[in-house]
């Protein structure tokens, strides 16, 4: 199979708008979750979230007069716009803005989302109740639609080759960049831009996440302490938003344009518990065959990797699942190994968060450095034996970093990223 | 300048994203202001809206130019 790289990397989180403000705030043990401010939340249980933040592109805010006009914001839902500002960020980085039809053609697009644009159809619904059929807009549907960013960043640049888009609940943005460079490994594309774009934070996104008992409710009055993965006192995550999206290239094609290659995705393995909607298997078998499958993939063995970036969301059960799986899969290699989660400093940005994570994880390897988990102060029980990098960044070799991420369903998907060697 | 061609010419501008003074009334919102098929939907919307009337589907396909719409929302204010 052909060799997959990446070249160019995208971001908007609730730490800020660019790679650069993220990986340096995030290094920093900065958290980007507080008080949500932009509609009234006097009834709901949890009260904070990982907004992004406003403010200019020179202070590494998000203004989206700078990116998208306004009469085309008006037509995309709020998680088409992070998939389109984290894409042109990724695509300018990449240096890969094809105008021949063989570049176009060979050139894809696989931007997810878990849910949508739960928003404007929230809004939607109550338009059409209120006021009836005859006011509902006609970008409505296209604002709404998952596969749109893919759409939109497909019809911007004019890339003509393979347009998908996966929707698989948290796992989304993983399973993107790992079915993205499948295309390429196979020869469908040479190009694809992946990754995922999330924005439900709003009323009835809080609320259903709320009312499945998944979220946060504990540290509504000091939200940055709230996204506490492994320390005995978390309570549930803490909702975020944002995108994150990569250019991934096939090997030759990189080096012949001299491309800044980043690193490569040597490995990815997907699985499913088939056990129960929103709560994953006691045994963390899921998420262990997941791991496994990519560490076949990749040909390695669990003392090749340096570097877990978890899918550890602050939750009671998802956090010490995972953990178990990752000692049973690592055996006496857990000892050396560093793991962390980076959603103790963005919360949880569901179809957005596989993406982020990978970017993180592939910056660790740059910088042979690793990100925090700001909060673990006290580890609860049974959480020992594996460097967690509790509260500061810290460097160390990474050679090759490993990326968890689990969905609702009971979907899993593991990637794993190198140097190029 | 009558004020219904006034209100309509604002409304094409702020939807279209277009600037005033390409908003003449013989304008076409396809040709001339770079709008397409959904655009113009969304406009007829937004004249029913600022005119309170009913602009029903046939007459909505005969709205091409600016001229049309104030010709249209006058005939019915009439």
């Amino acid at each position: 199979m052909r060799r997959v790289v990446i070249t160019g990397l995208g971001m908007v989180t609730p730490l800020g708008c660019g790679v650069k403000t993220n990986w340096d705030r995030l290094m920093a043990g900065k958290s980007g979750i507080r008080a949500i401010d932009s509609f009234d939340v006097s009834d709901l249980p949890a009260k904070i979230a990982g907004m992004v933040p406003e403010g200019t592109k020179d202070e590494g805010g998000f203004d989206p007069s700078e990116w998208v006009e306004p009469k085309e914001q008006r037509k995309i839902d709020r998680f088409i716009l992070f998939g389109m500002v984290a894409a042109q960020q990724a695509v300018e980085d990449s240096g890969w803005t094809p105008t021949d039809a063989e570049g176009q053609e060979r050139t894809g697009v696989m931007i997810g989302s878990g849910i949508g644009g739960l928003t404007t159809i929230a809004e939607a619904a109550v338009l059409l109740q209120e006021r009836g059929p005859r006011r509902i807009s006609p970008f409505f549907i296209p604002s709404a639609l998952i596969n749109l960013v893919s759409g939109q960043v497909s019809i911007k640049y004019g890339f003509k080759g393979p347009n998908h888009s996966a929707v698989t609940a948290c796992a989304t943005g993983a399973h993107a960049i790992g079915d993205a460079a499948r295309l390429i490994a196979l020869d469908d594309a040479d190009v694809m831009v992946a990754g995922g774009a999330e924005a439900a934070i709003c009323r009835l996104g809080v609320a259903g996440f709320a009312a499945a008992r998944a979220l946060s409710t504990g540290y509504n009055d000091s939200p940055e302490e709230a996204s506490r993965p492994w320390d005995e006192g978390r309570d549930g995550f803490i909702m975020g938003e944002g995108a994150g999206v990569v250019v991934l290239e096939e090997y030759e094609h990189a080096k012949k344009r001299g491309a800044t290659i980043y690193g490569e995705v040597i490995g990815y393995g997907l699985s499913g518990d088939a056990h129960h909607i929103t709560a994953p298997a006691d045994d963390g078998d899921g998420g262990f065959r997941a791991m496994k499958a990519a560490l076949k993939r990749a040909q390695i063995s669990v003392d090749d990797i340096d570097y877990i970036n978890a899918h550890g969301t602050s939750t009671p059960l998802g956090d010490a699942i995972e953990f178990g799986a990752v000692k049973r899969l690592f055996g006496n290699a857990a000892a050396n190994v560093s793991m962390s989660s980076t959603k103790s400093a963005i919360g949880h940005l569901l179809g957005a968060a596989g993406a982020v994570e990978a970017i993180y994880s592939v910056l660790a390897i740059r910088d042979q450095a690793v990100p925090p988990t700001l909060n673990l102060n006290n580890p609860s029980e049974g959480i020992d034996g594996m460097d967690l990098v509790p509260n500061q960044a810290r460097e160390r070799p990474v050679r090759v970093a490993l990326s968890n991420s689990f969905g609702f369903g009971g979907t899993n998907a593991a990637l794993i990223f190198s140097k190029v060697a | 300048m009558s004020d219904v061609a006034e209100r309509v010419k604002k409304i094409v501008v702020e939807h279209l994203g277009v600037d005033e003074s390409k908003v003449t009334e013989d304008a076409s919102f396809i040709d001339d202001l770079g709008a397409d098929s959904l655009d113009t939907v969304e406009l007829v919307m937004a004249f029913e809206e600022e005119f309170s009337c009913e602009i029903p589907d046939d007459a909505a396909e005969k709205i091409l130019t600016v001229k049309d719409a104030i010709d249209f929302i006058k005939s019915q204010e009439g």
